[in-house]
């Protein structure tokens, strides 16, 4: 790339990098659209031509396209259902493609719990929109009242005496290549497909072999790649001997650029002994060494701060009992099982890689910038992975592939990184601190709230080159863009900084970390985990200090109606007010949070059981209520808050990133363990409260911070001590009960 | 070098490196997309198949120590018409997320149901404890499993 086409680049870094705003589809037609689309929900707002969302040919083939993608969510059978639900067709019926650089919407990435409400709600208006239409058109063929037409659930279209049209008949006269119009009344009458149980779509290829993931993608002539780098980020490779390597058999190359580094086999044995053979004279750190510790230089950074909520102004009653604590968590990676793969191909001046990114468009516009290309040479087709749980490893071995790609033209390449690497360059989970000073007055009502966030950034998203790992490897190198906080009510360190709890005086601050020793970005909640820990831990540590029942005091401070619905169905189904104790080291404990403080709420009760001789912690019975707005699929909701508790247990109770002054030291399961077989709960039972007709409001996020603080507070309970740096790891329980 | 391998009831003469891992076999030469590669380490079972009825991490065993063993990925516990008995369990329950691990997980508990046809909670636990989930799938893997015993699905809490 040349220098002058670098500068203008880098000087539009902030607007690039933390833009989600999706661009027009090239069939989107900008200009002629009006104002119209101001009032449009959900995605239909970036993209309101209702044929980018849905497709019907004559034959009655209905086709559905999504900008978000399947991350193991559940998202394409939710939006299935929803495409169906409208639509008054069987879910079989239609087809979905997903987060396509040349098919679909660009609908940012697939993160923040935000693809029910901005995918399905765009979904769910096109849809309408599209009925409407076709209904419209039938009447118009009959000569009846367009309200005479109605669907048959069969894709017919049926007229008043008798008429009948197929959807493909009625669209093959109608142009769906027009903007969507708001406020089209849903379909009346009992749901067909919305709200009820609705198998997976990809779960049956999973469970019997299918090709289900790009980690199975095998194209005519591919090869096999492996990177070579260092033993975890920052460090750089020592004197790779290339020649040998080259000379190994089944090598087909050795790409060198810069400091990126990579071999082709024909082979993926003969690659990953290439790569070994690399790797072989060891690696040194070649950033500057970090910290010895680490979470006390992110309190002695430099900080960007805000004051995120100050109702200092307000008199409030003279707090009767005062607790000042503070509580932290360590750096936390995403941990997928698969280590992150990519598929890329060169060929004819056009570059195709299959990808398990969140965000197509963005990784297009990175990729584009890091090979100089033209963002239209590039097309970026999202194929499953592992779950990725936020900003894993996938843009960064879908940039390897495609500069691999790059230097084989005309051969497909796939590359997987191996544990070490997914584990070791992995974007981690940003590390946090968050100070509280609170207090209750003699009513048992939070008098007062003061408190500090400490977080360097949770995005370092591509959008640009210096976001992915090979950027900076490049020479002369990408500078990795400097981080912007996420402005609230979303917010990034800061997400769910406020609590939802009336508060009478209350200040947050939210100290943004300007730099970060370690490479971080997106893990599943951003802060969101963090602060509901701290909040939730506090709640109960005031509720302690003035002698309440931690539930009955969460009710008495809360003012909406749904926060308290999921708080009284979770502690009911759970049968909090006859929890007994008994002898031994039994624990309960209880937390609530709304995701975001605008998305779903989400109440969690647990049971654990400590060892008194090993400081063994075991989560027994657990139960949560959840209300996600108006529910797809409850199953999936289900799904997702399942693995949302048990993840959280497993970050809260035994993980941790462990750091030397040349980098990072858990670089596999041993060295960076999560939760087995034996540590899951007993039981896992998840009450959904459905809101029909209220906004989709997503699940994937809402169950960790009032998991992983239910299982704090029931440590808690359990051994009368109150841990406030993560994780409650058995060490550190031992120690605190001197067993 | 020739290696001679036994996958699923069928005899495959495969012309490649016998040191090899198994699992690279499985998938590349064999085209069996259910195998994963999760760590090449033994630790998370995303490769389990099994060799001669028992559970084994693919990543580990070269080619050359799978010669004349009986292997079997979830490809071959296909029924009639279809998917076998495990398989369907998850199915039944819905026990993936991702899925990433679920072909692991099926033949790591497939290899428990054989020896133990119906083995206790703690067994089933035990026996499931070297493949992981990120996902936290695990709750409804137990159902899936306790269902393809024949047992009641929700266990004692």
């Amino acid at each position: 790339m040349n220098a002058s086409r670098r500068e203008m680049l880098s000087a539009g870094a902030l607007v690039v990098a933390f833009s989600l705003a999706p661009r027009a589809l090239a069939q989107g037609g900008e200009g002629t659209l009006g104002a119209a689309r101001a009032n449009l929900p959900g995605s239909l707002r970036q993209t309101p031509l209702l044929d980018a969302w849905i497709r019907i040919d004559r034959q009655g083939a209905i086709t559905v396209f999504t900008g978000k993608a399947e991350l193991g969510q559940g998202i394409k059978t939710a939006l299935v259902q929803v495409a169906a639900e409208e639509l008054d067709v069987p879910p079989v019926a239609i087809r979905l493609v997903s987060a396509d650089t040349e098919r679909t919407p660009n609908e940012g990435v697939t993160a923040g719990s935000h693809s029910m409400q901005d995918s399905g709600t765009a979904i769910l208006n096109a849809a309408a929109n599209v009925r409407t239409l076709l209904a419209e058109a039938a009447a118009g063929r009959w000569g009846v009242a367009a309200d005479g037409v109605t669907t048959a659930g069969d894709g017919h279209m049926k007229g008043p005496s008798g008429q009948s049209a197929t959807y493909g008949e009625l669209a093959g006269g109608l142009s769906l290549h027009v903007a969507a119009r708001p406020g089209v009344p849903r379909r009346g009458g009992p749901h067909r497909t919305l709200g009820h149980e609705f198998a997976r779509v990809d779960i049956p290829a999973k469970a019997t072999g299918g090709q289900a993931y790009v980690q199975d993608l095998r194209l005519p002539g591919m090869l096999h790649a492996r990177v070579a780098r260092g033993r975890s980020d920052g460090a750089r490779l020592k004197a790779p001997d290339v020649e040998a390597v080259e000379a190994m058999p089944g090598v087909v190359k050795v790409v060198r650029k810069g400091a990126f580094l990579a071999v082709v086999a024909e082979r993926q044995w003969s690659a990953i002994l290439a790569m070994r053979a690399l790797q072989k004279g060891g690696s040194e750190r070649a950033a500057a060494p970090l910290p010895a510790d680490l979470q006390a230089n992110l309190m002695a950074s430099p900080s960007e701060d805000e004051t995120i909520l100050d109702t200092t102004r307000m008199p409030g009653p003279a707090p009767a009992r005062q607790v000042k604590a503070r509580y932290s968590r360590p750096w936390l990676i995403h941990g997928s099982i698969g280590p992150s793969c990519a598929v890329a191909q060169f060929e004819a001046g056009k570059l195709t890689v299959w990808t398990h990114t969140q965000g197509v468009f963005p990784l297009r516009a990175a990729l584009a910038e890091l090979t100089n290309l033209q963002p239209e040479q590039i097309h970026c087709i999202h194929t499953e992975g592992s779950g990725c749980y936020g900003h894993n490893g996938a843009d960064d071995v879908a940039a390897d592939a495609a500069l691999i790609a790059l230097a084989v033209p005309g051969r497909p390449v796939r590359l997987q990184w191996m544990r070490e690497q997914e584990h070791g360059f992995e974007p981690l989970g940003t590390g946090m601190v968050v100070e509280i000073d609170a207090a209750i007055d003699g009513a048992g009502r939070i008098a007062r709230w003061r408190s500090d966030i400490f977080s360097p950034s949770h995005n370092g998203r591509p959008g640009r080159a210096g976001n992915l790992l090979a950027g900076p490897e490049m020479e002369p190198p990408f500078q990795t863009p400097t981080p912007r906080p996420i402005p609230m009510p979303e917010g990034g360190g800061d997400r769910n900084g406020i609590p939802l709890y009336t508060l009478a005086d209350a200040k947050v601050v939210s100290r943004f970390i300007l730099t970060s020793p370690v490479r971080v970005s997106a893990l599943r909640s951003l802060g969101g985990f963090m602060n509901v820990v701290a909040i939730e831990c506090m709640i109960d540590e005031l509720a302690l200090a003035g002698g309440l029942d931690p539930v009955a005091f969460r009710l008495q401070n809360l003012d909406d109606p749904r926060a308290v619905a999921v708080i009284k169905a979770a502690a009911d189904r759970f049968g909090w007010a006859r929890r007994e104790k008994g002898p031994g080291s039994n624990g309960f404990g209880f937390a609530f949070a709304r995701y975001k403080n605008l998305a779903a709420y989400c109440a969690v009760a647990m049971q654990v059981s400590v060892d008194p001789r090993t400081g063994a912690v075991k989560a027994g019975k657990v139960v949560a209520a959840v209300d996600a707005g108006e529910t797809v699929n409850p199953g999936g909701v289900r799904n997702q808050i399942e693995g949302a508790i048990v993840q959280a247990i497993s970050w809260t109770g035994r993980e941790a990133m462990g750091f030397d002054a040349a980098g990072r030291t858990g670089l596999d399961w041993n060295g960076y363990p999560i939760l087995r077989f034996g540590d899951a709960p007993g039981s896992v039972d998840v009450q959904v409260i459905d809101r029909p007709g209220q906004p989709f409001l997503g699940a994937g996020e809402a169950g960790q911070g009032p998991a992983g603080a239910a299982f704090c507070n029931a440590v808690t309970d359990a051994i009368g001590h109150r841990l406030r740096d993560l994780p409650l790891s058995v060490p550190r329980i031992k120690a605190a009960i001197g067993a | 070098m020739s290696v001679t391998l036994t996958v699923n009831g069928r005899q495959h003469v495969l012309d490649i490196d016998p040191s090899t891992p198994l699992l690279y076999v499985l998938r590349d030469d064999l085209q069996l997309n259910a195998a994963k590669f999760g760590c090449g380490l033994g630790q998370c079972g995303a490769c389990t198949v099994l060799t001669d009825g028992k559970a084994a991490f693919s990543c580990l065993m070269s080619a050359a120590a799978a010669q004349g063993r009986e292997i079997v990925t979830v490809e071959g516990l296909a029924g009639g018409a279809g998917p076998g008995r495990m398989p369907k369990a998850f199915i039944d329950e819905q026990a993936a997320q991702c899925g990433y691990c679920i072909a692991g997980m099926i033949m790591r508990a497939e290899a428990l149901l054989r020896t133990k046809p119906k083995p206790t909670e703690a067994e089933i636990r035990e026996g499931m404890q070297p493949n992981l989930c990120r996902c936290g799938t695990h709750m409804r893997i137990l159902r899936a499993v306790r269902r393809a015993a024949g047992l009641p699905v929700e266990a004692e809490a």
